[in-house]
């Protein structure tokens, strides 16, 4: 088969563009798995419950994108914030586990409640106007709302990335998942720096709900196709890894986006497949260090 | 000769006495399941407004039949096969059920046709579009009601070609319904003058469509068949338009539901030709019917699929009652026998070999300043006549 230069250009755009998608979500589960030791199955129904958000605003409240790209993951990661207060703390100190059953039927409850409220067809969430049209590079053209969703992953992940790497909080983040007594005999509030740090996490997951409406069709099961994927992804990274996240995530992208142009039928599997060789051959993942 | 004529009289006196021995309705009631994709991507096209609607039909039909009541099962089968078979062959062993409507993803259906064909219960095809129910697997119990992919490809590729669209790529659903869809289309693509440049096998319930855009914007297709359905057909459609697909080839919806056209803002979707099997707003019946439907549903807009589960559920149970038992057999030959003639069913008839042939409807989606409200989604251009709309019988289908 003759490979078009273009086309296979146009191919590794595309991949780039999911892949900081992944990697905003990925960010997200892994900051929560990396500084609380809980796996949150809940942050795909989190990420559906952004994009609701965003389109029940402008239904209702005649909220403006921008106004929502603010104020949504402020909102999700309150619901996070009272989750990790009320549901996950309580049996925080039990097998990891149950925590993880607790989050998946989170995570089931509100998809069936969504499910059932507005239907299966989904929701369309128009591209606001300052972004719409795109620019033609030559071998493709580019959305410009493609370009924006690229920039937005690229400037939150850094962030967060040098947030918790290079800063005193960050700092008191990684302290607190090492020895939470000894900080909390530092004078710090441990417990409720846990809460912050789930409520953020998961409004990164909105975050990327709202970014993600106006290009997928708004609705119940967006979280729960994804969710897995990006589990796959933080594996592959290496649990906990906030940098690995991040990295996987958009390398993933690319993977994926190859494949669909080599053989699309193994498209939804081969990120598995990856998944597969590098537990096999690096059970810690590719950026994790061995426990 | 003698013998032949004696032979005849002896099996029409069989004949004559069959009806009696299987007289009666079987357990004291008659009872439908309705099977389909209840909150999955093809949740709206059927799922459970297509309960809804097979509950319509019961009522108005009168809720008894020979004086024993009639009712309604349901269950979820996630467009997985071995979900579906597993369910129905519960259903006929242990609960009585005498014949399944609903029926969505074509993979399900296959499996499901299986079971029900070896237990002789009647099979009400409403939701899939696979013609392999009236072809390569056949059978004296399927009633394939709604439409099929002949219908739908003849017409909307048809129309396509004749007005000059030569160049073809697909963007199909990588299973069973898709790659028939793609066949057929194919063959009509290519008996008429056209050629398909390539195509692209996308899997069930893809979000992100844009590699599979791209590819179908480097082949230099003019039009784009997208051989899927449901949330499918809406992302990929989304996906097309983003990229700017739209400006260099003309999209084409193969199986597009009123539930997909209504979730995709009219500037996408707008001035597209697709074919239908039914439209709420064709005639007063129809606008009656569906404004019953609407009130029970919470507003939910009626597709094909739900008025076709209706339809076939009346035309099975006037069966039923002609023919004076549930008894699979002897209900599927009154069902053939007899014409529907409904809001859906428009001069049609259930042929031998399964297929119902009615009139189908070529529609233009209307563009956001044409629709006076969000339910006003067609203009009715041609209404394809049953003989054209649907393939020719098979003679090793002929289950007269």
């Amino acid at each position: 088969m003759g490979i078009n230069l273009f086309a296979l250009m146009g191919q590794l755009l595309v991949g780039l563009i999911n892949g900081s998608f992944y990697a905003l979500l990925a960010l997200g589960l892994a900051i929560i798995f990396g500084l609380l030791r809980i796996i949150n199955f809940a942050q795909g129904a989190m990420y559906m419950l952004g994009a609701f958000c965003a389109w029940l605003g402008l239904q209702y409240l005649n909220m403006n994108y921008w106004l929502a790209l603010i104020v949504v993951p402020v909102v999700v990661g309150l619901v996070g914030i009272l989750m990790e207060r009320f549901l996950v703390r309580p049996i925080a100190q039990q097998d990891h586990l149950y925590s993880l059953l607790l989050t998946f039927g989170i995570a089931l409850m509100l998809q069936g409640t969504f499910n059932h409220l507005f239907g299966s067809s989904g929701q369309s969430y128009a591209i606001p106007a300052a972004l719409q049209g795109g620019f033609n590079l030559g071998f493709m053209y580019l959305p410009m709302y493609r370009g924006w969703i690229i920039l937005v992953s690229l400037v939150v992940c850094f962030g967060a990335w040098w947030t918790i790497e290079k800063t005193r909080l960050g700092a008191y983040l990684r302290a607190g998942t090492e020895n939470p007594k000894l900080l909390q005999g530092f004078g710090v509030n441990v417990p409720l720096m846990i809460t912050l740090t789930f409520g953020f996490g998961v409004g990164l997951a909105g975050l990327a709900g709202v970014l993600a409406a106006p290009v997928y069709s708004v609705s119940a099961d967006m979280g729960s196709n994804i969710l897995i994927v990006v589990f796959a992804i933080v594996v592959i990274g290496g649990m906990g890894s906030i940098g690995g996240a991040i990295l996987t995530g958009i390398g993933m992208g690319v993977v994926e986006g190859l494949t669909k142009y080599f053989y699309p039928e193994a498209s939804t599997t081969v990120i598995f497949m990856v998944m597969v060789l590098v537990l096999l051959m690096k059970p810690a993942g590719l950026f994790g260090k061995e426990a | 000769m003698k013998k032949s004529v004696l032979t005849t009289a002896l099996a029409l006196a069989t004949l004559a006495v069959m009806p009696a021995q299987a007289t009666g309705i079987s357990d004291d009631k008659v009872r439908i399941g309705v099977l389909a994709d209840m909150g999955g991507p093809y949740g709206d096209l059927c799922g459970k407004n297509c309960v809804e609607a097979v509950k319509m039909a019961i009522e108005d039909f009168g809720g008894t039949v020979l004086g024993k009541p009639i009712d309604v099962v349901s269950a979820d089968d996630q467009n997985k096969p071995d979900l579906g078979s597993a369910k129905a062959r519960e259903w006929i062993e242990s609960e009585h059920v005498d014949a399944i409507n609903g029926l969505v993803a074509s993979s399900v259906v296959g499996a499901v046709a299986q079971v029900a064909n070896a237990a002789e219960k009647p099979i009400l095809i409403s939701g899939a579009g696979s013609n392999t129910f009236t072809t390569t697997s056949c059978s004296p119990f399927n009633a394939h009601w709604t439409y099929d992919v002949v219908s739908l490809a003849k017409g909307t590729v048809k129309p396509m070609l004749d007005a000059g669209k030569k160049k073809w790529f697909f963007i199909t659903a990588d299973y069973a319904f898709g790659h028939a869809l793609e066949k057929v289309a194919t063959g009509i693509i290519e008996s008429n003058g056209g050629t398909v440049v390539g195509s692209a096998r996308a899997p069930l319930g893809t979000t992100d469509y844009s590699s599979f855009v791209l590819q179908a914007m480097s082949s230099g297709a003019d039009a784009v068949a997208l051989a899927n359905a449901g949330k499918d057909f809406v992302n990929s459609l989304k996906g097309a338009t983003e990229f700017g697909l739209t400006k260099q080839a003309t999209m084409v919806g193969l199986l597009v539901f009123a539930s997909d056209t209504k979730a995709i803002e009219a500037e996408v979707i707008g001035d597209m030709r697709l074919t239908t099997g039914f439209y709420w707003d064709r005639d007063d019946n129809s606008r009656a019917w569906s404004q019953r439907f609407m009130e029970r549903t919470g507003g939910a807009i009626p597709t094909m699929a739900h008025a076709g589960a209706y339809s076939s559920t009346l035309h099975y149970l006037n069966a039923v009652k002609e023919a004076g038992t549930d008894e699979g057999k002897a209900v599927m030959a009154k069902m053939k026998a007899i014409k529907p003639d409904d809001m859906f069913a428009r001069n049609a008839t259930l042929r031998a070999d399964g297929r119902l042939v009615h009139d189908m409807y070529q529609v233009r989606v209307k563009k956001a300043d044409e629709r006076k409200n969000a339910n006003d989604l067609y203009e009715i251009e041609r209404v394809i006549p049953g003989e054209q709309a649907f393939g020719e019988m098979i003679p090793e289908c002929d289950f007269k």
